[in-house]
């Protein structure tokens, strides 16, 4: 029968393409959907190092990690379930007491359209969402897997800062980075500058998973290499004594808003403390921080925490420039023991330069000029010297205007204006100012011609002579006022420098780096960045006369009973003026003064004269430090010799 | 042991040897499902080793019936299936995967289309076959009474609906009219209606839309791969992951991982396709193949009863097409429309069916119409070689005349 044969035809060819199918899917194909396979199946999960520790001189830390819970979320897992896991991230997030909207944002993946919170990892990777959950909630996600379907909990390791806001700008803070997946790179401070030796090397696993995200069984494990330790030069009793004396004296001077303060070894070029006023808890960075903090840290109202002054902050040198001029007109020809007139101003071009407070000394050495801080003098050099610009050479031989190249991010460089500076910026700003100086300042001639006319006599003076480094130029600058700008590290590696006989450091913060069980990896030495051009007379001198100031100079008032005798004490004193606001108050001093070993400086921004808010907060520290009038002392017994 | 005699060994060990496979692999299928539940990871091994039984002996029974007893049985359980079908539709019917294909009886789940298959090719090789003048072709009445009787269960699976299961009826009435030997021009008619019938339904949308969605995704499979074409993705990502010899049994990292679903039932041989890799698979193809092709056999020998030769015609469409549907959605062949896979799916109805169907075709092969005055039952007096004989010859008659017509 031909209908038989046709049946048993088509009843064969359907069982021969079946066949054939299967052929080539399974062999022909096979590769293809064994890597789709692997791909539903396997999980590759980073391993995070346990991130290296930072200790202080001492050995105690600053930075460690402690263990906490962390809960994470499979993406793959959540969009296979009928509800693309809303359910189950609704029940997390009643679990967690969070804001479902929360959690939800931080599994989206980050996109061009997508905002913060958004997750910048592989979307195969779990998704941590909360982190120093507490123990009770963790338990609950672990043994109950089928309320909780593609959530993990488990204990990571997470940045604990044992002291608190204790140096928490030179520490720096992590944070997930887009370009290593998500992971937590440092990105300021110590975490970011070693962050090379930290963050140890990742280990990998690859887990084999069902379709709802729990882990079956572990294919391939590569275990995690943790970071190494880094030992830095800082010590934390130190630091908590700078940090103490700054906030006090930010606390004490009626406007001032901040500041900051160093303290180096001047022998070595290490620095001991580096505080920043105001601090933050770098606890707020665990677990990522919420957009709120992170507003307060930025937020100028609030004195930006997140600024680490010591190395960011810019402000005019004042007084405690002197030192620079001082050197520089010796090195010009001026004697050091000649007398000069120190009279109540100084004329140059037609314009009157007056002294501190206009008063009229008299006739004095330069020794006493540091003491007193008489203004004129340094005019009167500055206006002679004029156009050559040998303090300009002198400030940066000091390690003015280049940054310091301290193993910190995002160092400021600071400024030394000179007559090449000059015509750069009045070629950036002519065409301005020249317009202001054509049509005025209509807005302000409506409350007030006076003004306008006189911002207007200023702008046709810039716009016409705006180029020129003018005389009056450099008697701004002998005095560190003007446009010059240090940051507190410079002014106090440069004190270090006339302290310890000539030795400009690139300072460091970290001392070694050490592995995770202790062994020696490498030492980091301070490199010399350079030496003062001064001779060793000079520098002798300058530091004589500083030694003088906390006696019977400018900082004679703040040092008063504080006991010199003991450990004498040299510094100078620095009022810059601000322009619309109150001055800047520095002290820049080493002690002890025969024989230095440290540096401390501090500035207080709008904190007044020098003597009044920087001095004091500089007593203290070295009160605190040495253990005088009545305090412990925060240097260990060999450091104070 | 007559029952032992009586049994057609080719046919019923490839059966069988399905059918174990098939518990190993739904044990291997519900495995970790069940570990996941927190419950006995051998409860679908138990159950479908008793589904086996069951099917074992009422395989049995059918087959120890003969022919007579099934023909005198046929009308009743076509229409006891016909009770069951229409009883589906009401609130006794339960529904799973967008079908109401379930009854729900006494703690037991009967599924009323698989027995229907086997009523139907018995109905329709009654009708078909009843051949009083010995003419060669059904009357025309005939063919419409067998329409009749076939578009009754077809109506009320259509109602539930169950597309694939329609699929197979539609594909055995048509292969049953073909071997009656129905007139091509009618043939060629009907088969027109069908197809007008199929695009009616398509384009006034009688289908639902779960139903429209799984013809889509087959047209184009990773168009929404964890949507609608999930399970034909992961079907085919798990099959074709097993390679030539497979991960090995219990050791498929997608069926350990439950990333397809359905698969103790519609999607076993994705189990088969990883963990044993292509010499399993089609392992079980070939065995299949080996039942159809005995099956096929059976139908030719059987001539000229036309009964027989239907029945067996019959079950022979219906296991070659379920098969083809079924494998055919997991390697990419056909839709998604959800068909168990013959002996091996897990399912008490669908393993009882086939067997009864192998009950069936062991029946059959005895022919108490056309040698009613042998004794029935004396194997000793009646050499089996004897009957070979007996049947090549009038097969070899029906051949020649055929040709003679041709």
């Amino acid at each position: 029968m031909r209908r038989f044969l046709l049946v048993r035809l088509l009843v064969s060819a359907l069982f021969v393409a079946l066949l054939g199918r299967l052929w080539q899917v399974q062999i022909l194909d096979g590769e293809r959907y064994t890597e789709a396979a692997v791909a539903d199946h396997v999980r590759h999960i980073a391993i995070p190092a346990v991130r290296g520790r930072i200790l202080d001189d001492r050995g105690r830390p600053l930075a460690r990690n402690r263990a906490a819970m962390a809960v994470s979320v499979d993406r793959v897992a959540l969009s296979r379930q009928p509800d693309h896991g809303r359910a189950t991230l609704r029940r997390l997030a009643a679990l967690l007491d969070r804001p479902y909207r929360e959690l939800a944002g931080r599994i989206r993946l980050c996109g061009p359209k997508v905002g913060k919170p958004c997750w910048a990892g592989s979307p195969y990777q779990p998704i941590p969402v909360a982190e120093g959950v507490a123990e009770r909630d963790a338990m609950r996600i672990v043994e109950r897997p089928e309320e909780f379907p593609g959530v993990t909990a488990e204990p990571r390791p997470v940045r604990d800062h044992p002291r608190g806001n204790l140096a928490a700008q030179v520490l720096g803070y992590l944070a997930p980075d887009e370009t290593s997946g998500g992971g937590l790179v440092g990105k300021d401070g110590l975490e970011a500058a070693y962050e090379a030796d930290l963050r140890g090397r990742p280990g990998s696993q690859d887990v084999v998973v069902d379709s709802a995200g729990q882990v079956l069984r572990t294919q391939r494990e590569q275990p995690a290499t943790p970071g190494a330790t880094l030992v830095t030069s800082i010590d934390a009793r130190v630091q908590a004594v700078v940090e103490k004396a700054l906030e006090r004296a930010v606390r004490r001077a009626r406007k001032a808003d901040s500041g900051a303060a160093v303290v180096l070894d001047a022998r070595t070029g290490r620095v001991t403390a580096m505080a920043s006023y105001p601090g933050y808890d770098p606890d707020v960075w665990t677990g990522g921080i919420e957009p709120a903090d992170y507003r307060r840290l930025i937020s100028a109202e609030r004195g930006s925490p997140l600024v680490s002054r010591a190395v960011q902050g810019q402000w005019p040198p004042a007084s405690t420039w002197k030192v620079v001029s001082t050197a520089a007109a010796a090195a010009s020809g001026y004697d050091l023991e000649g007398r000069y007139d120190c009279p109540g101003s100084y004329r140059i071009g037609g314009r009157a330069f007056r002294n501190f407070e206009g008063a009229d000394l008299g006739a004095m050495d330069l020794r006493r000029a540091l003491v007193v801080s008489c203004d004129t003098i340094f005019y009167r050099f500055a206006r002679e010297m004029w156009p050559r610009e040998p303090m300009q050479r002198m400030a940066r031989d000091f390690g003015f205007g280049v940054r310091t190249g301290v193993d910190l991010p995002g160092e400021a460089a600071g400024r030394v204006p000179d007559s090449a500076w000059k015509r750069r910026q009045w070629a950036q700003t002519k065409d301005r100012i020249c317009k202001d100086a054509r049509e005025g300042y209509p807005g302000t001639a409506k409350r007030d011609p006076a003004r306008a006319a006189y911002l207007k006599a200023i702008a046709a003076e810039n716009c016409a002579h705006g180029y020129l480094w003018s005389p009056g130029d450099a008697a701004n600058f002998s005095i560190g006022q003007g446009d010059v700008l240090v940051t507190p590290l410079q002014l106090a590696r440069a004190y270090a420098a006339l302290a310890n006989g000539g030795t400009l450091f690139s300072p460091r913060v970290g001392k070694e780096v050490r592995g995770p069980d202790g062994t020696l990896i490498r030492t980091i030495t301070p490199p010399v960045a350079g030496r003062l051009p001064v001779p060793a007379r000079t520098l002798s001198y300058i530091r004589s006369a500083l030694a003088e100031v906390p006696k019977s100079g400018t900082a004679a008032a703040a040092f008063s009973g504080f006991p010199l005798g003991k450990l004498p004490v040299a510094g100078k004193t620095g009022t810059a003026e601000a322009y619309g606001a109150e001055d800047t108050s520095w002290f820049a001093s080493f002690a002890p003064a025969d024989d230095p070993r440290y540096v401390v400086v501090a500035v207080i921004s709008q904190g007044g004269s020098g003597g009044d808010a920087a001095a004091p907060a500089v007593r203290e520290i070295w009160a605190g430090m040495y253990g005088l009038e009545g305090r412990k002392a925060a240097l260990p017994e060999r450091s104070r010799s | 042991m007559t029952v032992l005699r009586r049994m057609d060994w080719r046919l019923v060990v490839p059966a069988v040897v399905l059918c174990l496979a098939g518990v190993v692999l739904v044990w291997s299928a519900t495995r970790p499902r069940m570990v996941a539940a927190g419950e006995d990871p051998q409860t679908y091994l138990k159950r479908q080793i008793a589904n086996v039984l069951v099917g074992l002996v009422v395989m049995t029974a059918v087959a120890l019936a003969g022919q007579g007893t099934l023909r005198a049985w046929t009308l009743p359980a076509y229409v006891g299936t016909l009770l069951c079908l229409a009883a589906v539709l009401t609130p006794l019917g339960r529904t799973a995967n967008g079908a109401q294909s379930w009854l729900s009886v006494g703690g037991l789940e009967l599924q009323p289309s698989e027995p229907a298959k086997v009523t139907l090719v018995l109905v329709l090789a009654a009708l078909l076959g009843d051949r009083p003048d010995g003419e060669r072709r059904p009357r025309g009445a005939q063919v419409l009474m067998a329409l009749a009787a076939a578009a009754a269960p077809l109506g009320l699976i259509m109602l539930q609906p169950d597309l694939g299961t329609a699929m197979v009826m539609v594909a055995t009435v048509g292969g049953m009219l073909l071997v009656a030997g129905v007139h091509r021009r009618r043939l060629a008619l009907l088969a027109g209606a069908a197809v007008a019938a199929a695009a009616g339904a398509w384009f006034l949308g009688l289908l639902r839309p779960h139903q429209v969605q799984r013809l889509l995704t087959f047209a184009d499979p990773m168009a929404d791969p964890q949507g609608a074409g999930y399970n034909a993705a992961q079907a085919l990502v798990t099959v074709g992951s097993g390679g030539l010899f497979g991960r090995g049994l219990f050791r498929g990292d997608q069926t350990g991982g439950r990333f397809v679903p359905e698969q103790h039932t519609d999607f076993v041989f994705t189990v088969a396709g990883e963990e044993l890799g292509f010499a399993g698979a089609a392992l079980l193809l070939v065995l299949l193949w080996a039942v159809v092709l005995r099956a096929l056999r059976v139908a030719a020998r059987s001539c000229p009863a036309p009964y027989g030769t239907l029945a067996a015609a019959g079950i022979a469409c219906w296991l070659s097409v379920q098969t083809f549907i079924n494998v055919g959605m997991v390697v990419g062949l056909a839709p998604i429309v959800g068909v168990p896979l013959p002996f091996v799916s897990y399912g008490g109805s669908s393993i009882v069916a086939c067997l009864a169907a192998v009950g069936v075709l062991v029946a059959v092969q005895d022919q108490p119409s056309s040698s009613s005055i042998l004794p029935r039952t004396s194997g000793v007096s009646r050499p089996r070689t004897v009957s070979v004989v007996r049947r090549r010859t009038t097969s070899s008659t029906v051949a020649a005349h055929s040709r003679s017509r041709a």
